[in-house]
């Protein structure tokens, strides 16, 4: 049984369609790469999976039926999903946007976690805890948002053009930090790209979606050969 | 210069009620974008209940203080999820119109259940005055002083050291981030309601015995409040104590040592002052700009 599956949905913004009955699957602990060009429904089918936008069709995710629960419910299910533009609490410090990620757990291991992350993982976060958020460059917030989706301890990552704007160094980080997690801890990604290079890369399958439907589907190294997939995603 | 310090501590009492009243508009607004005009009815309505436990229930003034506290954050939680959580998408028009009618509605209430005339109100400290090197300080005054203080310094401790505290601040400056990391963002938004009527409560209660219990007692203290939210800048909290505490002590000593300031005249005097801050800081005196960078 996969860990998620969608199979039939439709999502619309007012009289704007944005999906046509998307159907897809994510088996625990597989990274799953989302292609396609601007409009084609990525984004929306990463909010359908965590509520934020309203859906027809069946959402199951870890056997229980989500489709009509709202984004609260579903992170608590253990889906963490980092919106595009990141959803940086501006506002607040560097160390309180992490500490919200742990918000749902309890226990003495939180705080073990959170300097994990802040010293192991991102060692730049600890220097700037007291830094108000609002402030760090684009691919600081990326990471921040990253790390805390991470402390959130998901099962599910979902990622929204963590590349977007974000100079290539700072992307191979990015994506490096994730590919670890998937490998030692088993994480389950689901990441939407437009740079369909570096989704391929990391992930072993992959969707291609075209105006708000699946077009092509198939492991990433089929895609990479795949004429169309090559043509107009891969640029050569 | 004795008169004066009795002066000034008056000044002080005074200003710590018009500034906890303050915060309290601050904290709705910061949260719920929502200007609350019924926020002095509320704590007037809290203070009838605070006054009913002592005269009708035997109750002495220190638990009655705590129990109306706990009835007025049900209170305003109950107002948040009954009344304004169903105008959230409405025109901020509609929003003060309703606040309004709720203004209307907790005064027409407080008379027609506890009858419009003024009574005594008996606060918690003694007539007898402090000595202070030869100086009598009213010991009412010291005792609001105190206790408006320590509930602002509590607020501001809950909001700064605990995870719900810091829950509330996400809910209110990224409501949508905050639900994708497990937040229950309507119910932030109710506790931060229930907590600004819980320092409308503690206004009141303080205010009353200076100003005899009536449906009318926090009128001015309304609008002294909102004077002093803005003043201080309408984001920040501490801008709305200090806004209060400036109200405060600047109205009493003009009201004391200018002799043209008759009672009438020190609510316009303080409004013009205000307006000319603002015309020099459009954000209040503590308001300040949010920088960010995309």
């Amino acid at each position: 049984m996969p860990l998620l599956e969608l199979e039939g949905v439709q999502a619309r913004y007012g009289p704007i369609v944005a999906l046509h009955g998307i159907s897809l699957a994510v088996d625990e602990g597989e990274v799953v790469a989302i292609l396609g060009a601007n409009g084609a429904g990525k984004t929306t089918t990463l909010r359908a999976v965590s509520g934020t936008v309203a859906t027809s069709g069946r959402i199951a995710y870890a056997g229980q039926d989500v489709a009509r629960r709202g984004p609260e419910a579903v992170a608590r299910l253990g889906v963490a999903h980092v919106p595009e533009g990141r959803g940086i609490l501006a506002e607040l410090t560097v160390w309180e946007n992490l500490r919200m990620g742990a918000y749902m757990r309890r226990g003495a291991a939180v705080k073990a976690d959170l300097e994990r992350m802040a010293t192991e993982h991102f060692p730049w976060i600890d220097e700037r805890r007291g830094q108000q958020a609002g402030t760090l460059s684009g691919g600081e917030q990326q990471m921040l948002a990253l790390a805390r989706a991470l402390v959130a301890r998901p099962k599910l990552l979902m990622l929204d053009e963590p590349s977007l704007g974000l100079a290539p160094m700072i992307v191979q980080e990015l994506f490096q930090v994730v590919r670890r997690l998937n490998e030692e801890e088993g994480l389950t990604v689901l990441v939407v790209e437009q740079n369909a290079n570096i989704a391929l890369d990391v992930s072993s399958r992959a969707y291609v979606l075209e105006v708000g439907a699946v077009a092509v589907e198939g492991s990433s190294d089929e895609l990479r050969r795949h004429e169309g997939v090559r043509r107009s995603y891969l640029g050569y | 210069m004795s008169e004066f310090l009795q002066q000034l501590v008056f000044g002080l009492a005074i200003g710590g009620v018009y500034g906890s009243l303050a915060l309290a508009l601050v904290l709705i607004y910061r949260t719920t974008r929502v200007v609350n005009f019924a926020q002095g009815e509320m704590a007037m309505f809290t203070t009838f209940i605070a006054w009913s436990l002592i005269e009708n229930h035997g109750f002495s003034f220190w638990p009655a203080f705590f129990v109306t506290l706990g009835i007025a954050f049900l209170l305003g939680v109950g107002v948040e999820r009954l009344v304004i959580r169903n105008f959230e998408h409405s025109s901020h028009l509609t929003v003060i119109l309703v606040t309004i009618a709720l203004f209307v509605i907790f005064n027409g209430a407080a008379g027609w259940i506890w009858s419009p005339e003024q009574r005594a109100f008996l606060g918690p400290f003694s007539a007898a005055p402090f000595d202070v090197g030869g100086v009598a300080i009213a010991r009412q005054d010291v005792g609001v002083i105190a206790v408006t203080l320590l509930t602002v310094a509590l607020l501001w401790a809950f909001f700064r050291f605990t995870k719900l505290g810091l829950a509330m601040r996400a809910a209110a400056v990224g409501p949508e981030p905050s639900r994708l990391l497990g937040v229950r963002v309507g119910w932030m938004f109710a506790m931060g309601w229930g907590f600004a009527a819980v320092l409308g409560a503690v206004s009141g209660m303080m205010v009353a015995p200076i100003v005899f219990l009536s449906p009318t007692m926090m009128q001015a203290a309304l609008i002294y409040a909102f004077a002093a939210a803005v003043l201080g800048g309408i984001e920040s909290p501490l801008g709305a104590v200090l806004g209060g505490l400036l109200l405060g002590v600047g109205t009493t000593l003009l009201g004391a040592y200018v002799d043209v300031v008759t009672p009438e005249l020190e609510l316009p005097i303080a409004f013009v002052v205000l307006v000319l801050v603002l015309l020099f800081r459009p954000a209040g005196l503590l308001g300040r700009v949010v920088v960010r960078r995309v």
